[in-house]
């Protein structure tokens, strides 16, 4: 997986291409562990994402908790696969998804 | 069935989802059912990885296409465990009280057609099938 990060002041967006599971899932941790102090915003671009596992799915769920503290995070491009792993396990409910 | 022994790691995951999908290929698997398999792997592989030894140990992933259906059997030699009893989570929780547990094996259960768990001879045997 490759992970690209493009900070625009407080705002990051992240864009995620490839593959987000138990193998790559701790890679996107250790990168937002760093980014995240001080963000007031937080846009994961998934459209070069090709699927998501409930590792990936957990991450996302830490950044999101983080992110209710000091701004928002949002989800955008999502493919139909990612959608329905969103879908099926309520996070679309819970993550703000555009 | 073609079948691929491999050591029970996380790091191994990348090997049977390439076994699988050079399978999948052969079949002009759609690229959706492709991927819905390739999560179930993850979660399933790495299911044996983190649980089914303490000091290692190997994992067998057997394929198999009969009538537009696959099928493939995850088998193991650890401890006895059957996932297919794990709880579903709750999906209606606020994000405060989520808990990851089991969501894995939940997403198994709702993007595969079934999900199965036998032991037998001090193996764990789970077998997953997906209409492709």
């Amino acid at each position: 997986m490759t992970i690209n990060k493009q900070l625009n002041g407080t705002a990051l967006t992240v864009a995620l291409e490839g593959r987000l599971d138990t193998t790559t899932a701790p890679k996107l941790e250790e990168e937002l562990k760093a980014s995240l102090p001080g963000l007031t915003k937080l846009t994961f671009d998934l459209s070069k994402l090709e699927y998501i596992s409930s590792a990936g799915l957990r991450v996302l769920l830490g950044a999101h908790k983080t992110m209710m503290k000091q701004g928002e995070m949002v989800v955008t491009n999502a493919n139909e696969i990612v959608k329905e792993v969103f879908e099926v396990t309520g996070f679309s409910d819970i993550l703000n998804i555009e | 069935m073609t079948e691929l022994t491999l050591a029970a790691t996380t790091e191994n995951i990348g090997a049977v989802t390439a076994f699988v999908d050079e399978e999948l290929e052969k079949l002009d698997c759609p690229i959706k059912a492709q991927m819905q398999i390739d999560v179930a792997i993850d979660e399933l592989f790495s299911n044996i990885a983190f649980y089914a030894y303490e000091n290692g140990g190997d994992a067998t992933v057997g394929f198999d296409f009969a009538d537009g259906v696959v099928t493939l059997v995850f088998t193991d030699s650890g401890k006895p465990y059957d996932p297919t009893k794990k709880v579903d989570p709750d999906t209606t929780l606020s994000a405060e009280e989520r808990e990851i547990g089991g969501l894995g094996i939940f997403l198994v259960k709702k993007t595969m057609d079934s999900i199965d768990y036998r032991y037998d001879g001090g193996k764990n045997i789970l077998t997953i099938k997906k209409t492709i």
